[in-house]
């Protein structure tokens, strides 16, 4: 199994469809297979064993990602937003590799890392714009042999974002992603006028997946390198955008533009799938966007970069029934991040004991799958023994079989030996009208071991004191519940793609105290 | 007979049909497309006729599986023949259509 045979079929079956296209510069099918051809064919010089990309989303991206696959290196696409140190420290276990940058970080870096003293023996560093001339010049010399099909290949390595510490490198090999393709994307199933637009970075597993994926259903993506409400509406309006897929902050973004601009609908009658993932999406901004948007399919994806991307779906039909049912439990799916993949069994289980929780109970969610890979370099599989992966993530199942999260396992908080979810307290938060996002953490607290804090931002205009606050959490929870401490900030610390800050609030909380 | 690796790429001896293996089955199987057993890719084809009784085609894109599902097949070029283990047709494997998630 290989990435290259899903765009060879791509090129076989619909090679004149452009395939991305970035500004006014587009690849065909064909032409995305004829260059990375010729830069499996540059990086066949017996050394490279990594091709990095330290870059935002140019053209150069799916060419890097398919002619590593070819030519057997892994892809290790690098977050463009990290210091030079920390760079360092990743690039420094890509070695011996080639690394592809923009013009000004290639002759500001090529020296150091392509010194003896410094670099060691990493191969060299390029810019794109280079590479781009390379692969794409007319006759550029094509990889001869074919790649190889096995399957325990390493497609990708990619940084984890490290919220919780140092990053490491999540090891996906070609049978996780071609299995992810293969069991969620129809071959050929877009229609030629599809445009889907992207503006997730590089180094997100969603910006990966969504590669490989849109190659395989023969969908023209648009690149969006740098986003911004404004260039985003731009662009989907222009383009006819058919779909997309956004992070919880960038929808905000756009809900705010749109609200600013006074609409009562978006305008944008060609977009029919909306898709979001990558954190929590308050539900506000959700309900928002709905109306913003009658005519579009949402969708929410939940996924992590160590699954491959997506695992479990919550879809349009279910955003549609959660807005309009009289049930409360089918409401709160909203919240859900919906149902798993048929191709994904997800379990439940005691944090204490692993062993697995009857419906509606809170533990920790694992995941088994083709897709599934568990790994990381150095580390092994973390996979046990049957093969289920901890995502570390809390969370239980509703009666319907909706997975709903509640935080990483690692932001619980134990109060006087009761352990509770910050998710759950931040749900109750976020159903009062005048709370638009909100932050529960545990601080210290000399007679409980911890104390549940908020940290709560006002939709503008609205008013709640927090006497208020606490009593509407008492008021749905248990008490022990409560917040004793309720902050209010102008707005939450989310990283680039969404992702809510914990440590941030944690950290400011106590310098405050 | 053979015992086939996952992804292994294959193709009809008397069809256009190209094939991936997705799923191996743990045993030694006789794979046919249009009747006559499958071949390297990189082989050359021997030709022939598409024996009518597995003429029904492969579709690109689409996966192959039998009954007890312990093989799985993608088409990877579409040709006249059917695909068969053992001499029982594959069928195509339904999947419900996801709605896209990026």
């Amino acid at each position: 199994m290989n990435l290259m045979m899903i765009l060879e079929m791509a090129a076989g079956a619909f090679g004149d469809r452009v395939a991305f296209q970035n500004g006014e510069d587009r690849l065909t099918y064909q032409q995305l297979f004829d260059a990375a051809g010729a830069l499996a064919a540059h990086l066949d010089d017996g050394r490279t064993k990594h091709l990095a990309m330290l870059d935002v989303s140019t053209l150069a991206l799916p060419i890097g990602v398919f002619g590593a696959s070819w030519a057997g290196v892994p892809f290790a696409p690098l977050n463009y937003r990290l210091t030079d140190g920390e760079l360092d420290a990743l690039i420094s276990q890509l070695n011996p590799g080639r690394l592809i940058t923009d013009d000004e970080r290639a002759s500001r870096l090529d020296g150091k890392f392509g010194s003896p003293s410094a670099g060691g023996d990493f191969v060299s560093v390029g810019s794109r714009a280079a590479m781009l001339d390379a692969v794409r010049a007319p006759g550029a010399a094509k990889r001869e042999d074919a790649w190889s099909m096995d399957p325990d290949d390493t497609a990708i390595l990619l940084f984890t974002s490290g919220t919780t510490g140092a990053p490491k490198a999540a090891v996906l090999r070609q049978k996780h992603l071609v299995s992810y393709v293969l069991g969620t994307v129809e071959f050929m199933g877009a229609d030629e006028a599809d445009a889907s637009l992207s503006c997730v970075p590089p180094y997100h597993i969603a910006g990966m997946a969504a590669i490989a994926s849109s190659v395989y259903s023969g969908r023209r993506v648009i690149q969006l390198p740098n986003f911004s409400a404004e260039t985003w509406l731009d662009i989907a309006r222009r383009e006819a955008v058919t779909h997309a897929f956004v992070v919880p902050t960038m929808l905000a973004r756009i809900v705010d533009l749109l609200e600013a601009e006074g609409r009562g609908d978006a305008g944008l009658s060609s977009l029919r799938a909306l898709s979001y993932g990558g954190g929590k999406m308050p539900q506000s901004v959700i309900e928002k966007a709905m109306k913003l948007f009658p005519q579009t399919d949402f969708t929410n994806a939940y996924g992590l970069t160590e699954t491959s991307s997506t695992i479990a779906l919550l879809g349009p039909q279910d955003h549609r029934d959660a807005m309009a049912s009289p049930d409360e439990a089918v409401r709160r799916r909203i919240v859900s991040v919906g149902q798993p993949l048929p191709t994904v069994e997800v379990s439940i289980r005691d944090p204490e004991d692993g062993r697995e929780l009857p419906i509606g109970e809170r533990g920790l969610i694992h995941v088994r799958g083709e897709q599934v890979s568990g790994e990381y370099r150095g580390k092994g599989s973390q996979l046990d023994a049957e093969g289920w992966f901890n995502t570390r993530d809390g969370g239980y199942l509703d009666e319907g079989g909706y997975l709903f999260l509640e935080g990483r396992m690692d932001d619980v908080i134990v109060r006087g030996g009761e352990n509770m979810s910050p998710g759950e307290i931040e749900d109750v938060l976020l159903t009062h009208e005048a709370v638009l996002d909100a932050c529960v953490i545990g601080v210290p607290d000399e007679q409980w071991g911890e104390a549940v804090a908020a940290v709560v931002v006002l939709a503008g205009g609205k008013q709640a004191s927090v006497s208020e606050l606490q009593q509407w959490v008492k008021d749905r929870l248990r008490s022990s519940r409560t917040p004793e401490r309720i902050e209010f900030w102008p707005e939450l610390p989310y990283n680039e793609t969404g992702k809510l800050l914990r440590r941030k609030v944690r950290e400011a909380l106590r310098e405050d105290a | 007979m053979a015992v086939y690796k996952a992804g292994t790429r294959l193709k009809s001896a008397v069809c256009s049909s190209e094939l991936m293996i997705v799923v191996a089955p743990a045993r030694d199987v006789t794979l046919t497309c249009g009747g006559a057993p499958v071949i390297a890719l990189a082989d050359e084809a021997p030709g022939g006729a598409v024996d009518p009784a597995h003429k029904n085609g492969t579709q690109m894109g689409k996966r192959y599986t039998n009954a007890e599902g312990d093989i799985e097949i993608l088409c990877t070029k579409p040709g006249e023949g059917s695909l068969a283990v053992d001499g029982t047709a594959l069928e195509v494997k339904g999947a419900k259509p996801l709605p896209s998630s990026d």
